[in-house]
């Protein structure tokens, strides 16, 4: 048996999908403390700092290299999965069978198209101009100059209609953990019930926490309960 | 306890063959009481066919006591009808109501081609089976059951996976047409037990190996099969096929 034999069976796919799910669930929680740094009340001194350290420091670069190529296999791989799966049934039927099963869990393709764009816009506002165009500076004394990312925030949370889709993103999220977080752990073979009672339940308190706490970033700004 | 007769619509898939068009026709059944079984409806419906000349609707049965799996009947969007835990042959009238409309479909999946109306070819199962379902004994005097201490736990685990009658159903209700709560139960099934041990990593790599040669999709845990089980198989087992299949394709050679 091969390793590719391994990770292209049926089986196999989905253990592709639960092991990048995973890791994409770790980066959230990183990513999600380091902007926590918003509600520090020092008009973006600390979030700055952190951003810098993220940006300059070497491992957390090389970890970005594994974040883009895991969300591209996970993104990829759920494309394929989800057509591939489609295809076994040529002939549907007149009735669906509906309440067998979650609408978020039979959904998680249309969910995930979500986050793909949301993922293109949100480059487009913090990762582009932070890595590529670039952004104003600010000085935080001793020649340690920074890119202001926190101002870039605070502009773009100005339109309503991006905070919208924003927040469309963290509900988008929120549903797709809500199934994602359990199922990948029975996907790489959890089935002691103690421990799968309890990792669904952490996934459901993820799948709140994380996306809320990520939605209430534009609202704050929005409605400048930060400034 | 008085018997109700009701009068249904009937709407069933008709197709000729493998390779026909097939399409749903609507009956009328009258005088159908409630305390009939679903197949009596139905050979009701075939009787009144024949009479008029028609064909008959084909559909799959033998024991018409919840054992043998072959009643695959997808009944107002669900296979196996509305009741839980419970077959085709097992579903009695007094879950309908009068002047109802009661849709039947044949189970739908690639692996699973029509043979006529509402039977399929559920072929693909043996062909699982096939590759791994067994445990390999030389002949011989059969060894004293007690020899072999089991855990109590891993017993009954093994008894509750064993209960899968390989009606396809969960195969139905998937939105993948996965096949891997049927092959999760053969697999736990056998994983459990220590007569199983010899065998248990070539039997997942095959078993699995024959599963995507059937063209049966991949398990995205939504649990549609666990819910339309009649056996109650455990989405559980299909975590346990999951470690079963990464370790035994870990390990192999
Ligand atoms: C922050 C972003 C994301 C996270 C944290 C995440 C997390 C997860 C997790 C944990 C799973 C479960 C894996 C399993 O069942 O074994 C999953 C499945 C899936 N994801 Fe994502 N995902 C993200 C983004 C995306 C995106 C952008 C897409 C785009 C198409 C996507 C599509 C899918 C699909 C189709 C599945 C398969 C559903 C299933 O197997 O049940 N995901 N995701
Ligand atoms: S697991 Fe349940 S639904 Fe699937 S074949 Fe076995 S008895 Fe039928
Ligand atoms: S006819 Fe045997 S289980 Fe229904």
């Amino acid at each position: 048996m091969t390793f590719k034999q391994m990770f292209t069976s049926s089986v196999g796919k989905k253990l592709v999908m639960a092991f990048t799910g995973i890791f994409l669930v770790l980066f959230l929680v990183v990513h999600a403390g380091l902007n926590a740094c918003i509600w520090a009340m020092d008009g973006g001194v600390m979030f700055n700092k952190a951003a810098h350290f993220m940006g300059s420091f070497v491992v957390p670069r090389i970890l970005e290299i594994g974040l883009f190529l895991g969300i591209f296999l996970h993104i990829i791989q759920g494309y394929m999965l989800t057509l591939e799966n489609r295809s076994k049934r040529k002939v549907g039927y007149e009735v669906n069978y509906a309440k067998g099963s979650k609408w978020y869990s039979r959904s998680m393709a249309i969910l995930g198209t979500i986050l793909l764009m949301f993922f293109i816009i949100h480059w487009k506002h913090f990762w582009i101009p932070s890595r590529i165009t670039g952004v104003a500076e600010m000085d935080l004394g001793n020649g340690f100059v920074v890119h202001n990312l926190y101002g870039v925030m605070q502009d773009t949370f100005q339109n309503v209609w991006v905070v919208l889709f924003y927040v469309i993103s963290c509900i988008s999220l929120s549903y797709h953990l809500a199934h994602g977080f359990q199922s990948a752990f029975k996907t790489i073979g959890v089935h002691n019930k103690r421990y799968h009672t309890m990792i669904t339940s952490i996934g459901y308190g993820f799948a709140i926490i994380i996306p809320l706490a990520f939605a209430l970033m534009p609202i704050s700004f929005y409605l400048h309960w930060v400034k | 306890m008085s018997q109700n007769t009701m009068n249904l619509k009937v709407k069933v898939w008709r197709q000729k063959n493998a390779n026909a068009q097939g399409a749903f026709v609507t009956y009328d059944v009258a005088g159908i009481s409630d305390e009939m079984s679903f197949l009596e409806m139905m050979d009701i419906l075939n009787e009144k066919l024949i009479t008029e000349g028609g064909d008959p609707v084909a559909f799959d049965h033998d024991c018409r006591e919840g054992i043998c799996g072959m009643c695959s009947m997808y009944i107002n969007g669900k296979p196996h009808g509305p009741w839980q835990a419970n077959t085709t042959c097992q579903l009695h009238m007094r879950a309908f109501k009068d002047g109802e409309t009661i849709v039947i479909e044949p189970w739908r999946a690639n692996s699973f081609p029509i043979v006529k109306d509402l039977t399929v070819d559920r072929s693909a199962f043996d062909r699982i089976i096939q590759a791994g379902g067994y445990i390999s004994v030389n002949t011989g005097n059969a060894v004293d059951g007690n020899s072999l201490p089991i855990e109590k736990q891993n017993a009954d685990d093994a008894f509750a996976a064993a209960m899968c009658i390989g009606c396809g159903a969960c195969v139905a209700a998937c939105k993948n047409s996965s096949a891997m709560l049927f092959l999760s139960a053969k697999v736990s099934h056998l994983a459990l037990l220590p007569q199983g041990a010899p065998e248990r990593k070539s039997r997942v790599l095959n078993m699995v190996a024959q599963m995507d040669k059937e063209g049966f999709g991949s398990c995205t845990n939504t649990g549609a099969c666990e819910a339309t089980c009649p056996k109650e198989i455990s989405i559980a087992n299909i975590a346990r096929l999951n470690k079963e299949y990464l370790g035994a394709s870990l390990s192999a050679e």
